[in-house]
């Protein structure tokens, strides 16, 4: 995969269950994937998928009714061998996490100013007016008018999409390695969305910072991850490259995700059309709720490839037809139209 | 023909607030009308205009040709057989205590609709109608996947055959594959028993799938209504071109391929829209006329487009914001 830069995040084996009324469910099954320097890797799913458990439990952040095993390798420590001291003194420093609904993140009664000042003061020590300094800029950085203004003001005199800045310019005051955003813009505007998204690629490009992209929106994939990973009922199921992904999956739950969506430029090239009575690709069923990981594909029940194997034994992350991974017995054929080159670069 | 939904300088205000100022629009005979906005667009509280869950501050709202705009709760209620709505959230709209069955027969019930023994065949015919099975009528709503809420809710906003469905964000809070199942759902139901629809959304993915028409809605006022095609293939006014570059197609060289639309500052209040036109305030193209002369939603070419912009000429020539970048508009150009 990307062998040109070093490696920052690996996660390996990463299982996590919950304890709930009803017994345990096991939310993340045996999850391995890594994120290198510099690098935009989106973690794709459905409600239900384990995607931002897994965010969730890179640092620690999970209640206590979890049970977490594996390894997160995090710039050559292992982050679930530290202390709870030491992963607080890395989340926010190394590792900064971004949410979807903003207003909850930030603290109504004190002002824009005030709260990047306490990320600047707690975790770069600076003081005075350095803090103010270092404020304005990263307001201008993600692109905030009028920052001196708008340092002084409460969140909620901001806009959906303006908090949202604001979540982002604390989440870098302290130039993480790696940006955590689970379903940054999922809250908000297209318009809104499409300058959040302009913030993140401008910010990867020019502070280095990686970034782990949590969503479940294609459109958002296809404009900003450089790679993709799928996950299904806790497992990765596949792991590409965007184009390479999008162009030819291999796994028939990804393909399936890709078919559920409409998508105008498909349509104009003679893709599924209603009028013509071509609806878009239903994947019957949900998602199972599993205590246990299966020795099966978690995913037989609701593909149309399956067989007994798939029933029986569990599939492995393997190289599929496209050369990626993909954890399938019996992964899709690589279209004719991509051979030729219409999908990539 | 009559449209079946026709609605004239309609007005609402909330308070101080101007949620919708004035549209006009209209709803053929089996026709789906995608209606698209951002969020304080208006399009909802429109949609809940429309269908008198709201009363109305100013205009017409004609369904099947009477104006129920004005009149008294009581005397809508015989007409509501003519008329349903289906929202977002399926799990807030259905009556917890009710089974399935109950709350498909409500607006049978309501109308008094045929003897009992018809009213329970009828639900069976809408539950298998929208994809569950008769089995379903004596379960409860927190038993059901949010898809199959959903569907629950489209069985009992149909069961009476109404004139006009108006769908707000039906699939907003659904899974992308359920989503999937819903919007295809919508349309074979629309095919098979011809009702027209007022389809609101955010989602112009959904509404490009669906819609026979779109009409773009932004701070309370209509700024342009077209034929499907000919909106997603070349968008007219500056705000609808800046919407549709800046949804995201999920197709990775295709996307990076566009030219995408920014707009600077917010959605102003609708408390105070701006004067002239709502847009000028964030428009990239705005000249000094379009701060005090209030642009008309008026028609231009090809036939059957609307459009509210000063610089939209009559033969349909638009404002160049971006150079087109979409596939689909090179397809259809």
């Amino acid at each position: 995969m990307t062998a040109n830069t070093g490696t920052l995040l690996a996660v390996r084996d990463l299982t996590v269950r919950f304890r709930t009324e009803d017994g345990t469910v096991l939310a993340v099954d045996q999850v391995c994937f890594e994120v290198a320097e510099r690098e935009l890797v989106a973690l794709v799913g459905e409600s239900g998928c384990g995607k931002s458990v897994t965010a969730m439990a890179l640092t620690g952040l999970l209640p206590a009714s979890a049970t977490v095993s594996g390894e997160i390798g995090f710039a050559g420590q292992d982050l679930r061998r530290r202390s709870e001291r030491r992963l607080r003194a890395i989340r926010g420093r190394d590792i900064a996490y971004v949410f979807q609904e903003p207003m909850t993140s930030l603290n109504p009664v004190l002002t824009v100013g005030h709260q990047i000042g306490e990320v600047l003061r707690r975790h770069q020590r600076m003081r005075g007016a350095a803090v103010r300094r270092r404020a304005t800029e990263l307001m201008e950085l993600v692109g905030i008018p009028l920052p001196a203004r708008r340092l002084r003001e409460y969140p909620h005199q901001l806009s959906g999409g303006m908090r949202q800045r604001v979540m982002i310019a604390m989440a870098l005051a302290c130039t993480p390695k790696l940006l955590v955003a689970d379903e940054p813009t999922t809250a908000l505007d297209v318009t809104v969305q499409a300058g959040i998204l302009d913030v993140l690629r401008t910010l990867s490009a020019e502070t280095g910072t990686a970034v782990l992209l949590i969503t479940h929106d294609l459109g958002v994939v296809a404009d900003l991850a450089d790679r993709v990973v799928v996950m299904y009922a806790g497992r990765v199921i596949e792991e590409a490259d965007v184009v390479d992904l999008f162009a030819r999956p291999g796994h028939p739950y990804t393909r399936g995700l890709l078919d559920a969506v409409p998508n105008p430029a498909r349509h104009a090239s003679g893709g599924p059309d209603p009028a013509a009575g071509q609806g878009l690709r239903e994947i019957p069923g949900r998602v199972p709720v599993l205590a246990d990981s299966p020795d099966a594909c978690t995913f037989a029940e609701r593909c149309t490839r399956t067989d007994d194997t798939c029933r029986t034994r569990r599939p492995e992350l393997s190289a599929g037809p496209a050369g990626h991974p993909v954890r399938c017995w019996h992964p899709l054929a690589v279209p004719a139209s991509s051979l030729a080159g219409g999908g990539a670069r | 023909m009559t449209p079946v939904l026709e609605v004239t300088g309609l007005v609402k205000h909330f308070g101080p607030v101007r949620a919708v100022d004035g549209v006009d629009l209209t709803v053929a005979t089996g026709e789906v009308l995608g209606l698209v906005g951002e969020s304080g667009s208006g399009k909802s509280t429109l949609g809940r205009c429309v269908t008198r869950l709201v009363p109305v501050t100013a205009g017409s709202v004609r369904i099947a040709g009477r104006d129920i705009a004005r009149l008294s709760r009581r005397a809508i209620r015989p007409l509501r057989r003519q008329f349903n709505i289906v929202f977002q959230d399926p799990s807030s709209s259905l009556n917890p205590r009710l089974t399935v069955g109950d709350i498909v027969a409500e607006p049978l019930r309501q109308h008094r609709l045929g003897p009992p023994a018809q009213r329970r065949q009828r639900v069976v015919q809408m539950l298998d109608q929208v994809g569950l099975g008769g089995e379903m009528t004596r379960r409860y709503p927190h038993e059901l996947s949010g898809g199959q809420r959903q569907r629950v809710s489209l069985a009992r906003a149909l069961a009476a055959a109404p004139a006009l469905l108006v769908a707000d964000e039906p699939t907003s809070a659904l899974d992308v594959s359920v989503q999937a199942s819903v919007l295809n759902l919508i349309v074979r139901l629309q095919r098979e028993m011809g009702f027209a629809c007022l389809f609101i959304t955010h989602d112009l993915a959904a509404v490009e799938y669906l819609a026979q028409r779109v009409a773009v809605m932004y701070l309370g006022v209509l700024v342009e209504v077209a034929d499907r095609v000919e909106l997603f293939a070349s968008p007219r006014h500056p705000y609808t071109q800046a919407l549709l570059s800046a949804a995201p197609i999920p197709d990775p060289p295709a996307q990076r391929r566009r030219q995408r639309v920014v707009l600077t500052g917010d959605v102003p209040s609708p408390v105070a829209p701006p004067p002239g036109c709502r847009f000028h305030t964030r428009c990239p193209v705005a000249v000094e006329r379009c701060a005090v002369d209030v642009p008309a939603l008026r028609p231009v070419r090809p036939a059957g487009a609307l459009v509210a912009c000063h610089l939209v000429g009559d033969d349909g020539t638009a404002p160049v914001l971006s150079r087109p970048g979409l596939p689909v508009q090179r397809a259809a150009g």
